[in-house]
């Protein structure tokens, strides 16, 4: 029997853009289903009953969701290529906390960058910086976080690379002058088809935030 | 064998699970208690998490895993008798979906212990709220979490069989009110009544001292 395989996704979401990767880097073919937010369809709403979020990944009818449990099962139902987790328990209890670190700290600190004003973006800002230090520090001289090849960490934090340009113009700085590795890897994660393929235009990520923070009347 | 190591603190249900997860699979460890892990962590907890400072830490073979659902995935694939986890990749995901539930939603269960007056009765809705998703789309009809074993949510969860009671008693009020539930409050017996959990049960009356104590700091950071 054939596989079936259908992606609820919303084309900005880093959330998404970490089971695109995943898919292309096994290369699953699927169908992609573009979600309007504003509009949630009855697929959705019937697949993701609990959280009416994207994405969702949709094998042979059975729905999975949340990002990273979506990826863990297409990494142990296409396990014959390209292995996202590594295959140690002891590297993999690591790759599940550091990804686990970046759903915990990273987003929530970079959504507060654009979304809020004043004192509050100043924490931000500061905690954003402090977040990407410990991030530099476990790469330290690692070409990936997964070490010689891209791995489960580097899909769990390369989609936010999308979003740098939006987090610089309100956060008013400069990523690479305080994070110049992380630049650096972005750029690396950035030369694999899969990454390259899956990421959006950064500036194009910076205009629909725009129009989000009109309808939420942050402009 | 490999020395196991748990480095934990008595009340919390985080260290609970681990504690948990090692009895049913039968593993021998070193338990060590952090003294005062809110207001004087030890040298050790801080050189074994230094990204977030908490227990539990598992330390294996003098190597560190923190997180509590981490180290139950690792005790899972380096343990594999007594499995918490079914084969099926797709049931595995509706396992992990539900832990993830659980840790996403914690904090708003918790809520009534933490407040007061008019914030409590909302806190207590909210929470209803939550364990109302819990029961109908997570238990369902099924005796666990895991279907007729218990399994990874089950143990995630574990703590609402184990010390809502006592955490009601602490906070003054009535999540599980009597008659509502039936499904959850079904569970929390079949849960208390495996036998490592029974055995493992923490002391009811330090709990509720410990809840009360913790709820009167709460209450008094909130007024200042």
């Amino acid at each position: 029997m054939a596989d079936e395989v259908v992606l609820l996704d919303f084309w900005p979401s880093m959330f998404g853009m970490r089971v695109r990767i995943a898919l292309a880097e096994k290369g699953i073919k699927y169908e992609y289903k573009e979600e309007d937010l504003k509009n949630k369809s009855p697929l959705l709403l019937q697949m993701n009953p609990i959280h009416k979020k994207i994405p969702v990944l949709i094998h042979n009818g059975k729905p999975v969701c949340e990002s990273l449990i979506i990826v863990q099962y297409i990494d142990e139902v296409w396990k014959d290529k390209s292995p996202l987790l590594p295959s140690h328990p002891y590297q993999r209890a690591q790759a599940r906390f550091w990804a686990d670190f970046v759903d915990k700290k990273v987003f929530d600190v970079s959504r507060r960058l654009w979304t809020t004003k004043g004192e509050e973006k100043e924490a931000a800002k500061k905690e954003f910086f402090e977040t990407y230090k410990i991030l530099e520090g476990e790469l330290g001289d690692k070409p990936y976080f997964g070490g010689e090849t891209f791995g489960y960490v580097d899909l769990a934090l390369v989609t936010f690379y999308s979003w740098f340009y939006v987090f610089e113009t309100f956060g008013e700085f400069n990523i690479e002058a305080e994070c110049p590795k992380i630049i650096a890897w972005a750029k690396r994660c950035l030369q694999k088809e899969s990454v390259a393929k899956t990421l959006p235009d950064q500036k194009k990520v910076y205009e629909f935030v725009g129009q989000m923070r009109k309808r939420f009347g942050l402009e | 064998m490999e020395e196991v190591k748990l480095l934990g603190s008595w009340p919390s249900p985080f260290v609970h699970r681990v504690i948990w997860a090692l009895k049913l699979k039968g593993i021998k460890y070193e338990y060590v208690e952090e003294e005062d892990v809110l207001y004087n962590k030890s040298e050790m907890l801080l050189k074994y998490n230094p990204v977030h400072k908490k227990v539990p830490v598992f330390i294996h073979g003098g190597k560190p895993i923190a997180e509590s659902i981490v180290i139950l995935e690792y005790i899972e694939e380096t343990w594999p008798q007594n499995p918490l986890l079914p084969d099926d990749p797709h049931e595995r995901a509706e396992a992990r979906f539900w832990t993830k539930f659980e840790e996403d939603k914690i904090q708003k269960i918790f809520g009534f212990l933490m407040t007061a007056g008019e914030k409590q009765v909302a806190a207590t809705k909210e929470a209803q709220e939550v364990l109302r998703i819990v029961e109908e789309h997570g238990l369902g009809e099924k005796k666990f979490f895991g279907g007729n074993n218990m399994g990874l949510a089950d143990i995630a969860f574990g703590w609402i069989a184990t010390s809502m009671e006592i955490l009601e008693q602490a906070a003054g009020v009535k999540v599980l009110e009597a008659n509502t539930f039936p499904r959850l409050k079904a569970w929390i017996q079949n849960f208390n009544e495996i036998p490592v959990i029974k055995e493992s049960l923490p002391d009811r009356n330090a709990l509720l001292t410990y809840y009360k104590a913790r709820r009167v700091v709460f209450l008094s950071a909130a007024a200042s």
